[in-house]
């Protein structure tokens, strides 16, 4: 069993040290009960639009690890994973980064860093003009073992989360920052209602959990819509937060699940085998290189 | 024969319908976050005319920040319909919030002395900046931040005195049409004299806001909504709007842009304001 909070946060913006100090006060509520992995959201600890504000803000991933350790261990932390987004500043290229880090030792274990892929530019969004797109999407031992991240607008792309699921993730964790937009569909944002059944779908066709955690809290008018929910591998809604205001989240992941969801509805492993007929296709418009098959 | 099932045609009125409780429930977040929350402000003040827009906002800021920490200014000019005054005081003992009354009379009636030629929409505008000047000052007096009323419609017709109604530094009903802030004010408990009388700027009398644009809000707001998701005119026209209402809102769409935005500045460096240099407003 994993034990998982997620974490709803509302952080001030720009202000990194204020919000690194609020962070410090949630881990230590969180030990409270048994935690072995913390799910934050996107651009958790400088709020999300910052336009030009990314290179004052953005850190280098051991940094930004040291200092997450830092405020951990001040609370009385032992060891857990957490997971927390961030603006990345590698050398002078700027990424919207998601960290996994091992916490608890003197210094910390950086597990994986995913740098956002699919960056939104239109309408409200405007990221590629201040990020580079991040090119790989892996999956690694996390907590719960073989975990994806994907960052947001990664997980609308139906095949991000294929490609994680085919790769091995029995969990796809989406830090989240979300401005809230639609207030004709109900008691819910339609944005909130979007990602929900998007989360849904993602969980029942891969057989995996997926964790979600929004920000929450206006900036400059835009509400980031919260919602943090968690879907278990039969697409179950295990949790779900309100879209405004902080929150924990608690839920627990059982490996159990995965295999007998997997069992009883077998499209990954359809998938797989099916797979090469779809990827081949020479209708398909990718790349030359794309098409040739990759040694094993 | 077997059943056959027919998807329902374009609904205009579904898409603009929205869910009260929802509604008001994110922009009292909102009002919360962006006084107390990002300037420890704990207080509202706000023009109310008698008027829907100023009442539906005065609902929010009570049901947000407490009806003890909301400030109604009714700024009449002698002019002003007494209807406006007696709408406006049915909110303020319906929400039981402070309220006071500021004569604009002798304020513009001193500025149109030397303007005797203005005309009534010169005389209007002046009413506008005027009511912009007394907020303000009211602002500084009561330690409360100004709250726009300003509506989407007004903003995307242009029917507004450019820094004047559009000033207040937050606005909570700035993205509704005039069509959802009367089903907000609806939800909220808006006195029914208030959403019923048709809306008017009360700058001049038997003026109202209708006559004034050539078009009802119904059908403004169903086509700006269309225009501004990307439909082209002769979409919308199949959606079943005519020609001409469809050709009068675009006009007043394209010819207002600049009132939606800051003065134009000279670009002459590679560091210009909002062009090279991008901050967020709440950084």
């Amino acid at each position: 069993m994993t034990n998982v909070a997620l974490v709803q946060f509302k952080p001030r913006k720009g202000e990194y040290a204020a919000n690194l100090a609020a962070l410090g006060a949630v881990f230590a509520q969180l030990h409270g009960a048994p935690t072995d992995l913390i799910v934050l959201p996107e651009a958790a600890l400088t709020g999300y639009f910052l336009e030009g504000a990314v290179y004052e803000l953005a850190l280098a991933a051991p940094v930004f690890a040291a200092d997450v350790n830092r405020i951990w261990r001040e609370s009385g932390g032992g060891a857990a994973d957490v997971v927390c987004g961030f603006f990345e500043n590698d050398g002078g290229t700027f990424y919207n980064s998601a960290l996994y880090v091992r916490l608890g030792g003197i210094e910390p274990q950086i597990v994986h860093v995913h740098r956002k892929l699919f960056l939104p530019t239109y309408g409200v969004f405007d990221e590629e003009r201040f990020h580079t797109r991040g090119r790989k999407l892996g999956v690694f031992a996390g907590a719960f073992g073989p975990t994806a991240i994907l960052i947001c607008e990664d997980a609308w792309h139906a095949i991000t989360s294929t490609v994680a699921a085919l790769k091995g993730a029995r969990v796809i964790i989406v830090p989240s920052a979300s401005p809230g937009r639609g207030l004709g569909a109900g008691r819910e944002l339609e944005n909130v209602v979007h990602w929900k059944s998007m989360l849904a779908n993602v969980a029942q066709e891969h057989g995996v959990y997926v964790l979600y955690a929004g920000l929450t809290g206006f900036e400059g008018g835009k509400g980031m819509s919260g919602s943090t929910c968690a879907f278990s591998p039969r697409g179950e809604l295990m949790a779900e937060a309100p879209a405004l205001g902080e929150c924990v989240l608690r839920v627990t992941l059982d490996d159990a699940e995965v295999d007998v969801a997997r069992s009883t509805l077998p499209l990954l492993g359809d998938l797989q085998s099916a797979l090469p007929d779809l990827w081949f296709d020479p209708d398909l418009p990718l790349p030359r290189a794309a098409r040739e098959p990759v040694e094993s | 024969m077997i059943p056959e099932i027919v998807a329902p045609r374009y609904d205009p009125h579904a898409a603009l319908a929205i869910d009260g409780a929802t509604t008001a429930s994110w922009l009292e977040g909102f009002l919360r976050d962006e006084l107390v929350g990002r300037r420890n402000i704990t207080r509202a003040v706000l023009g109310l005319s008698g008027g829907i827009d100023s009442a539906v906002v005065a609902y929010l800021c009570a049901r947000a920040l407490g009806p003890q920490n909301v400030y109604a200014i009714r700024m009449p000019y002698r002019t002003s319909s007494p209807d406006s005054l007696n709408d406006a005081q049915s909110v303020i003992d319906a929400l039981g919030i402070n309220a006071e009354t500021i004569e604009i009379s002798d304020a513009v009636d001193g500025y149109l002395r030397f303007a005797p030629d203005a005309d009534g929409r010169r005389r209007g505008n002046v009413m506008a900046r005027m009511r912009m000047l007394v907020l303000f000052d009211q602002s500084a007096r009561l330690g409360a931040l100004p709250i726009g009323t300003g509506n989407k419609t007004e903003r995307l017709m242009g029917y507004f005195t450019w820094h004047a109604d559009d000033t207040p530094p937050v606005n909570p009903i700035g993205d509704l049409f005039k069509t959802q802030v009367w089903a907000l004010a609806r939800y909220l408990g808006v006195p029914v004299a208030v959403i019923d009388k048709p809306p008017s700027a009360d700058l001049e009398a038997n003026q109202t806001d209708e006559g004034d644009l050539g078009i009802t809000y119904a059908k403004a707001d169903q086509i700006l909504h269309l225009i501004l998701s990307g439909y082209r005119d002769t979409n919308i026209v199949e959606r079943g709007f005519t020609p001409s209402d469809v050709a009068l809102v675009r006009r007043r769409v394209d010819t207002t842009h600049w009132k939606r935005h800051l003065p134009t500045t000279a670009l002459v460096s590679a560091t210009a304001i909002n062009e090279f240099y991008l901050r967020p407003v709440d950084y």
